[in-house]
């Protein structure tokens, strides 16, 4: 009996006691104060077609987003999840998607079936979209050793998703003035406040308006190629994102009678039993 | 099954005569979830939970074994065979997100389960194999869980699985070649990752076994209630079904409602975003934190950061840690107060209530960044996690004054009142 209560206390002292020295032998120092929290900036608040349970793309922006990508970041960046056969779900009709595929200016990697030698040929629908360079070291070779990540997930790879990447692209600043030497970006680097340690290896992409021509009118400032290219990569990292949405509310609002009806049939058994 | 007020199952056609005489399946559903089993009849809703675990297992069983005939697992593949599921294969995208979100809601009401067990005294004489057969069912569980977040093959995954089979180098002398046995390996890899693929296929199948042993002893002493007194006699229960099917199927369909939401219109909510990010052995992550489910005992094992008794904090740590799951198997006996409920148990109410908030910071200090003070606060956390469970329970279970239990089940329900109202339908026919 005694035994039953003596044993845990024993080991409960242990942990505790050894607890209590943790605290009292661990270093507290003061924090220091966190320069990068001081500048660093949360992502700007933006709104997207497909934000919410009823969000929808709008395709014509992801259109818009694609030609961004092509004409600017597929320069370095990979989206090698996605497939020319894809392009269909933003708007793309099958013709369209061959053609974007036999004119697109990066080709896919082959083998010569003759001679067996590596060679490339024309991107076909079914191909993944291919990437500027042949491999890592490539990249790196061209990008000052850092890596251009790959964009597919990026959207769902990042604290703060697209108004994150939309906030980066928008975001590159002159160096404030009273940032500590410490922090200074080094040569290659660029001081981005959004970016988490302030200094992004990548140079602004987005520089000017009108760096690329929009087809269908639509004014491309700076702010406007980086609303549709985030907008784009929400698509590339969540491509089934609509089917998502609507099969959601069918099972919500289905569930919900479901669950009355449970309600009501439980509230008949039990009636007159008191519990 | 074999408590005193059990119904026995009487067969009244011949064929079922026949089939109860070969192989008695019919008598063993009439038993278990049937009119057979009778239950208190004041069950609360936190009774639901251990039927709404039973439906997450189902849920996980049946989306897991559909995403296993997509998904390869192979180091160089894994992750890209996951996001192949998600974006090419039929209703791929759900199945995964159901999964996904499955463990979590899993855990959800698995803990929900536990603390009901804890408030309501569910642990205690004759249910201690009940209680312990879930704690075990709880280990299996997190061990399946770390496994099956490993196979995704993304950044946490990885680290993760770094992290984790890190805790057996803490080891003494034999910690280093443990771990490095574990994994087939120096560092997690394609051999690491096919035994976890291979043993969390297998692990939710022997935790669908325990659920079995685990409902076989709860049947032997019959439910417990939130009076905690003993069932006296048949005006004290109601047949589980369909008294309790019909309250199970409420408390199942707004469990459904809830993990849809989450899974249809925030379904990365609970995840990490570095998960998608491919492993990657040459980069680390900023911060390497594990599921939303393991944060409280993440905390403790953060919180020793002493070399006490000449003992490596880490080792204390991984002790504490384990320690801190283990100390469940001993709590029947911890516990030495007769009265089950904690509403009759006015002193373990308060500590019940401080151990539930203690429990939630650690959870929320387990994701923080560590900083001094959530260091400190950690520390402070864990103290009490101990203390409650190793110090104060068994003090207070046994210098505490109970109130005064009712007389009985039915008395408590009728709140003084002479007779049950009569039922529906027998009041409408006398009008």
């Amino acid at each position: 009996m005694l035994a039953r209560i003596f044993a845990p206390i024993v080991v409960g002292l242990g942990f505790v006691t050894a607890l209590v020295f943790a605290i009292l032998f661990t270093p507290h120092d003061a924090a220091q104060p966190n320069v990068v929290e001081e500048f660093h900036k949360d992502p700007k608040a933006i709104h997207y077609a497909s934000d919410g349970p009823l969000g929808k793309f709008d395709r014509q922006q992801l259109q818009r987003g694609f030609q961004v990508y092509q004409e600017v970041c597929s320069a370095c960046h990979s989206i090698r999840l996605v497939h020319f056969r894809d392009l269909e779900e933003i708007g793309f009709t099958k013709p369209e998607v061959k053609a974007i595929a036999k004119q697109y200016k990066i080709e896919q990697p082959s083998i010569n079936p003759d001679t067996g030698e590596a060679t490339t040929r024309k991107n076909l629908p079914s191909d993944p979209i291919p990437w500027n360079f042949a491999n890592e070291i490539a990249a790196r070779a061209a990008n000052n050793n850092a890596l251009p990540p790959d964009l597919s997930l990026m959207v769902k790879a990042r604290e703060g998703g697209a108004p994150y990447i939309y906030s980066l692209l928008t975001g590159f600043a002159p160096v404030p003035a009273n940032l500590p030497a410490s922090n200074r970006p080094a040569p290659n680097l660029h001081y981005n406040p959004y970016f988490a340690n302030l200094n992004i290896a990548m140079p602004p992409p987005l520089t000017a308006d009108g760096q690329v021509e929009y087809s269908d009118g639509t004014k491309a400032t700076v702010d406007q190629m980086a609303r549709d290219v985030s907008a784009f990569l929400i698509w590339t990292a969540e491509p089934k994102l609509e089917a998502r949405h609507r099969a959601g509310i069918g099972v919500v609002i289905f569930l919900l009678i479901a669950t009355v009806l449970a309600y009501m049939s439980y509230r008949n058994i039990w009636a007159g039993k008191k519990h | 099954m074999s408590f005193p007020w059990a119904e026995h199952y009487a067969p009244k056609h011949p064929v079922m005569r026949w089939l109860d005489e070969k192989l008695p399946l019919p008598r063993l559903v009439y038993s278990a979830v049937g009119p057979g089993y009778p239950v208190p009849r004041n069950l609360n809703y936190f009774w639901n939970f251990g039927i709404l675990a039973g439906l997450a297992l189902g849920i996980q069983i049946v989306s897991g074994i559909i995403l296993a005939m997509h998904y390869a697992a192979n180091g160089t593949v894994a992750f890209d065979s996951v996001e192949h599921i998600m974006r090419d294969v039929n209703s791929g995208w759900l199945i995964r997100y159901a999964h996904m979100n499955g463990a979590s809601f899993f855990f959800i009401v698995v803990y929900i389960h536990i603390f009901r067990g804890l408030y309501y005294g569910s642990y205690k004489a004759p249910r201690e194999m009940v209680w312990l057969l879930g704690v075990v069912i709880f280990l299996l569980m997190m061990a399946t869980a770390f496994m099956g977040y490993v196979l995704p093959w993304g950044q946490m995954s990885f680290w993760g699985a770094q992290v984790i089979t890190g805790f057996f180098s803490a080891i003494p002398v034999v910690g280093e070649p443990i771990r490095e046995w574990l994994l087939g390996g120096f560092a997690p890899d394609n051999a690491a990752l096919n035994r976890f693929f291979s043993l969390h296929y297998l692990l939710p199948f022997v935790i669908a076994g325990v659920i079995v042993l685990h409902i076989w002893s709860l049947h032997i002493p019959g439910s417990n209630n939130p009076t905690g007194v003993d069932v006296q006699g048949p005006q004290d229960t109601v047949p589980f079904h369909p008294y309790y099917t019909a309250k199970d199927g409420f408390g199942a369909g707004v469990f459904l409602v809830c993990y849809a939401l989450l899974t249809f219109f925030a379904p990365n909510y609970l995840g990490h975003p570095d998960n998608y990010i491919p492993a990657n052995p040459l980069s680390t992550p900023a911060h390497i934190v594990p599921e939303w489910y393991f944060l409280p005992f993440y905390a403790i094992l953060k919180s020793f950061t002493f070399n006490f008794l000449w003992i490596p904090a880490k080792l204390w740590g991984v002790m504490a840690m384990f320690g801190s799951i283990l100390l469940l198997f001993f709590l029947p006996w911890i516990d030495g107060s007769p009265v089950r409920s904690a509403n009759y148990r006015p002193l373990y109410q308060k500590f019940f209530w401080i151990l539930l908030v203690d429990v939630l910071i650690l959870g929320y200090l387990g994701q923080a960044e560590v900083t001094p003070m959530v260091v400190l606060a950690s520390q402070i956390c864990a103290i009490y996690y101990f203390s409650h469970f190793l110090i104060i329970l068994p003090i207070v279970s046994r210098i505490e004054r109970p109130l005064p239990l009712p007389n009985s089940i039915t008395e408590s329900v009728l709140h003084g009142e002479a007779a049950e109202a009569a039922p529906i339908g027998l009041a409408a026919a006398s009008h």
